[in-house]
């Protein structure tokens, strides 16, 4: 067998795992938006006349909480579908 | 629709690519302005039609919205504001009718995030002086100059991958399990050559992916702009 194509498929693996592994960083999102609506439905249960205001606010602070999430996405997204480290390999 | 990006329709000579998200934008562009026209044609001191209600009503809403973040003084934003958010909004939810969003595509919200790092940094220029805006980045030390320049880069890079990473996200899930139903119909049901269980499902996810998160990231993103241009004001 072609060495090329080892290095290729071992290149391709281990990108495929370490696309994998970069969603883990969507554990970090997922507790800081728990605790987020959480802490909001306190507010909300304390003072029900507010709810407006407070869920608009805690959406915006969600989606802002969410950009590490998003990041770890994009790295995912480049490894699997347009993965820059095969390119390195000639042939 | 295509989960490795817009397909290329035709290609410029000097690597200028038309894909599917330059031909839905000028779509877009025509129906919102076709809408605008037509809601804002012939209007009169006291409405007597339901158009002009309408165009009112979402008009004042925008001003209410831009006041309330930027302050009375910068009313004269409400105008670009309104655009950056009917676009935004539209680009994301044309998703409903088949179409490719066109903020699944990471050059458009780039080019968006860039007008707004322009607009931030020309209105600091303008209000504080060539001289105080370039002191700003070397404050409280010298040394922490090279983190300041990053952190000002670092926030249209931030909104630019939210809204794409959002949106991109719900097209690549949605297709993905679109497939996995079109393979699972096959296998379980192998008299009819339909996929049947693609009918129905998609849609709940869809209600998910393309309504809630398209008109959340739009209104987002122009909240962004609001507050770092006001910021920027002041």
């Amino acid at each position: 067998m072609d060495i090329t194509l080892i290095t290729r498929a071992i290149v391709l693996g281990a990108s495929a795992i370490g696309a994998g592994i970069a969603m883990i960083a969507g554990i970090g999102p997922g507790i800081g938006q728990g605790i987020a609506v959480s802490r909001a439905l306190e507010a909300i249960g304390r003072q029900p006349e507010c709810k407006g205001d407070v869920t608009t606010t805690m959406l915006l602070g969600c989606a802002v909480a969410e950009s590490t999430g998003i990041y770890s996405l994009v790295i995912a997204l480049i490894l699997i579908y347009a993965n820059p480290l095969v390119n390195l390999i000639a042939g | 629709m295509n989960i490795q990006g817009p397909e290329i329709y035709y290609r410029l000579p000097g690597g200028i690519h038309i894909t599917e998200t330059i031909v839905n934008m000028w779509i877009l562009m025509a129906v919102i302005t076709a809408v605008c026209a037509y809601l804002g044609h012939g209007l009169k001191d006291k409405p007597d039609s339901r158009r002009q209600v309408i165009a009112e009503f979402i008009v004042s809403k925008l001003y209410n919205m831009v006041s309330e973040v930027m302050g009375k003084k910068n009313l004269n934003f409400a105008p670009y504001i309104g655009t950056l958010i009917t676009l935004s909004a539209f680009g994301s939810l044309c998703a409903l009718i088949g179409m490719r969003p066109i903020t699944a595509d990471l050059s458009v919200t780039l080019a968006w995030a860039i007008v707004t790092f322009v607009m931030v940094q020309t209105f600091r220029i303008k209000k504080r002086g060539i001289g105080k805006y370039l002191k700003s980045f070397f404050e409280p030390t010298p040394v922490i100059a090279p983190l300041n320049i990053i952190s000002e880069i670092a926030n249209p890079v931030s909104m630019a991958f939210r809204h794409f990473g959002n949106i991109a996200s719900g097209v690549v899930i949605t297709s993905l399990i679109y497939m996995a139903l079109a393979g699972l119909s096959s296998m379980v049901i192998k008299i009819i050559p339909i996929p049947v269980l693609q009918l129905g499902i998609p849609a709940f996810l869809s209600i998910y992916f393309d309504l809630f998160t398209g008109v959340l990231q739009a209104y987002i993103f122009c909240m962004l702009t609001m507050v770092f241009v006001a910021g920027a004001t002041e």
